[in-house]
């Protein structure tokens, strides 16, 4: 069984009558990494967000299938207890949210649905300073505020910093890459690899080739104008930085 | 008990009049002379002035009429209330070690106050039996206006009694004081303290009061505060409002101080029918730092009006003015924030915003900053927000296992932290913390 199965997801926002998603297929299974690349506005996000279970969205055809249940009738925070995680391209800044404290909840609440005992304040503290280190986040920011005044690239390195912490089994990361310079692309990139493992399978969303030379993905696939176009191995990826995506956004309009 | 129920057969000023005449002489003279020579004059203007209306730009959101408009009675003797220690011991603060002055319907009750460790030069009294303290006479009713505010003419007409406190020039006073107001009476009351609060210079002392009922009977209470800081002195002031439902109020607050002192008033509404807060504080000096925090938690049907004026008569001063509002239910919030510059206050920093968090539909928040300034060279700023929780924080949340309640609670403490986190007494923090807390909690679920 497949850990993910979407089939023929459709999806539009609330309130309005455009349709993002138009019939998107895609399985992952345990352990791989996916890559999905395509041009701004393709729906990347859209379909980080529904996996998410973000109630804006709403799915009018398909299914979604996460360890063989419907995933749909998870709430968001139900997906997060069941090992779904998503790294946001735009990480929510929260003055007045003490890291520390949202942290310790959600890594609790997420434990305590796993069966796994609560973690005391000294274990908490322990494994904070342990996840911080593998993607070079200063401990200092989890004293802070949710996001509060962190620059772009601790925003990005707090939303890894989290995955780390959660241990998810689904973790999509929505253009993570974006907004880092080489070196915190690489330190980020390496604590992603150190993250993978057989159990834990990552889709990645990324606009752009580089990531993919740090973080090799078993799958790459590209979606355009809310269809995955082709999928391919690593090859592809590079096709891509090479060719560009006009190829794709010619063909709807072909056909 | 001595007591006068009012006629409500009469107008209300009529009422009033009529009660004050009745008794002037015996029940209202009693008090001391500071104190009785000023009712003549006040009631006088009280009956000039007349209960404000909502046709008054002050009173236009909050009808105080229709709140005085009620058969009540007048306490104008000791009480008969019977409220015992135990009655009080949840209402005093955990890990809070502080002097206690109990006020039962206004009136301390030194039986059940707890002043023992009170350093022996700092005065903790009721007013009544103040009246030869040479720093009562020196301040009692020269900063409260009962010239021009209605409602303090007539506490000042009527006040029996109240709290007194003195910390003498130099002393820094280590615990807080708590006062502890204590509604509890059988009948439906109005009642009128007066509380006098004198930091001389290099003084230094920290008040808290909390507002309880421990009646099911309707309430009203017109209070008057007063308070004197001297030069370098400190006087932090902190109000936990959470009468009951059927407790309504108006309680005016006059700050003066004096060059290099820092006045601070935190002002926590958790409850209460109609609460009304007016604020008056006026740093006349150089250095000055003047600050108010509130916080108002609404839910039923509550009805809370800040009303708050910086009197900036001297230069070189900074206020502070931090006001959040959490409306939940058919609450509703006024605030009008006023920040007056005279001409030759120069080089003032006034900061002011006030944000409201509105959690129905049927809440409503009416807010209006005033900024007068005649001074050219000053700083001042000025924000009101209002909204609802942002949704993409709560998905932020609940994406990372938070359920959909926790989320609520904790944007909606978020939105609160930055007027909790000013409270310096870490007991009382945690309290406030708590109430906050619980509170969220009903809006969340
Ligand atoms: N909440 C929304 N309301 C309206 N339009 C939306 C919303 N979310 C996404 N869209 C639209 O859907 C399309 C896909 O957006 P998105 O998923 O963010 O693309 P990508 O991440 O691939 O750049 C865009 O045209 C975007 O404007
Ligand atoms: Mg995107």
């Amino acid at each position: 069984m497949a850990l993910l199965e979407v089939e023929n997801l459709h999806v539009s926002v609330e309130d309005e009558d455009i349709e993002i998603l138009k019939g998107v297929d895609l399985t992952i299974n345990e352990g791989e990494v996916h890559a999905i690349m395509g041009p701004n506005g393709s729906g990347k996000s859209t379909l980080a967000a529904v996996l998410a279970g973000r109630e804006e969205y709403v799915v009018t055809d398909g299914s979604i299938r996460y360890k063989g249940e419907d995933l749909l009738e998870l709430e968001a925070e139900e997906r997060a207890e069941e090992g779904v995680f998503l790294a946001f391209q735009y990480p929510v800044e929260l003055p007045g949210v003490s890291m520390t404290n949202f942290l310790r909840e959600a890594v609790n609440s997420v434990r305590e649905a796993r069966g796994e005992e609560e973690l005391g304040a000294a274990d908490f503290l322990k494994l904070v300073r342990e996840r911080a280190k593998l993607v070079d986040l200063d401990p200092d920011l989890v004293k802070r505020s949710v996001n509060q005044g962190f620059s772009g690239g601790e925003k990005k390195r707090n939303e890894i910093f989290q995955l780390a912490m959660l241990e998810p089994t689904l973790a999509v990361l929505d253009e993570t890459d974006s907004g880092l310079d080489i070196d915190a692309l690489r330190t980020v990139s390496d604590g992603v690899n150190k993250l993978r493992s057989a159990e834990r399978a990552f889709l990645l969303i990324t606009h752009y080739q580089r990531l993919l030379d740090y973080i090799e993905p078993d799958h790459v696939h590209v979606m355009v104008n809310g269809r995955i176009a082709e999928s391919g191995d690593k090859d592809l990826a590079i096709r891509l930085e090479e060719e560009g995506y006009e190829r794709f956004q010619r063909e709807p309009a072909a056909a | 008990m001595s007591t006068t129920t009012l006629d409500t057969s009469a107008q209300p000023i009529d009422r009033f009049v009529s009660a004050f005449q009745v008794n002037h002489g015996q029940a209202l003279n009693g008090t001391n002379a500071s104190v009785a020579k000023r009712r003549e004059a006040a009631i006088q203007r009280f009956q000039e002035l007349g209960v404000p209306t909502r046709k008054q730009e002050a009173w236009k959101y909050t009808d105080i009429a229709s709140v005085l408009d009620r058969p009540y009675t007048l306490p104008l003797g000791p009480n008969e209330a019977d409220v015992s220690a135990r009655d009080l011991d949840p209402y005093l603060i955990d890990d809070l070690d502080a002097h206690v002055l109990v006020l039962v319907n206004g009136r301390p009750d030194h039986s059940l106050s707890q002043l023992d460790a009170l350093p022996e030069e700092v005065t903790v009294t009721s007013l009544k039996d103040a009246g030869t303290h040479p720093a009562f006479k020196a301040h009692y009713g020269e900063y409260a206006d009962a010239e021009d505010e209605v409602l303090t003419a007539l506490n000042t007409a009527f006040v029996q009694d109240g709290a007194f406190i003195h910390v003498p020039e130099g002393t820094e006073l280590e615990q807080p004081i708590l006062l502890l107001h204590v509604n509890a009476a059988q009948d439906d009351l109005l009642m009128q303290p007066r509380h006098l609060f004198v930091v001389e210079a290099d003084a230094k002392a920290r008040v808290i009061g909390r507002q309880l009922s421990l009646t099911d009977a309707r309430t009203f209470t017109n209070t008057v505060t007063e308070m004197f800081v001297g030069e370098r002195g400190y006087l932090d002031h902190y109000v936990i409002q959470e009468e009951d439902d059927n407790a309504s109020q108006v309680l005016s607050r006059f700050g003066y101080h004096e060059g290099d002192s820092v006045l601070s008033t935190d002002t926590f509404t958790f409850s209460g029918e109609v609460v009304r807060n007016n604020m008056t504080l006026t740093p006349d000096g150089p250095n000055c730092e003047t600050n108010l925090y509130g916080l108002v938690i609404g839910h039923g049907s509550m009805h809370v009006d800040n009303n708050t004026l910086v009197d900036h008569v001297h230069a070189d001063c900074v206020s502070n003015e931090l006001y959040k509002h959490v409306l939940n239910d058919q609450s509703t919030v006024v605030f009008n924030g006023k920040v007056f510059v005279h001409r030759d206050s120069q080089r003032i920093d006034a900061y002011q915003s006030n944000d409201s968090l509105v959690l129905n539909n049927d809440a409503q928040i009416y807010t209006k900053p005033e900024l007068e300034i005649y001074a050219d060279d000053v700083v001042c700023s000025h924000g009101a927000t209002a909204g609802q929780l942002d949704e993409e924080g709560l998905f932020y949340l609940r994406s990372r296992g938070l359920s959909q309640e926790r989320a609520r609670i904790l944007m909606m403490k978020a939105f609160a932290q930055d007027v909790i986190d000013v409270i310096e007494v870490e007991p009382l923090k945690a309290l406030i913390e708590d109430r906050v807390q619980d509170r969220l909690r009903t809006f969340a679920s």
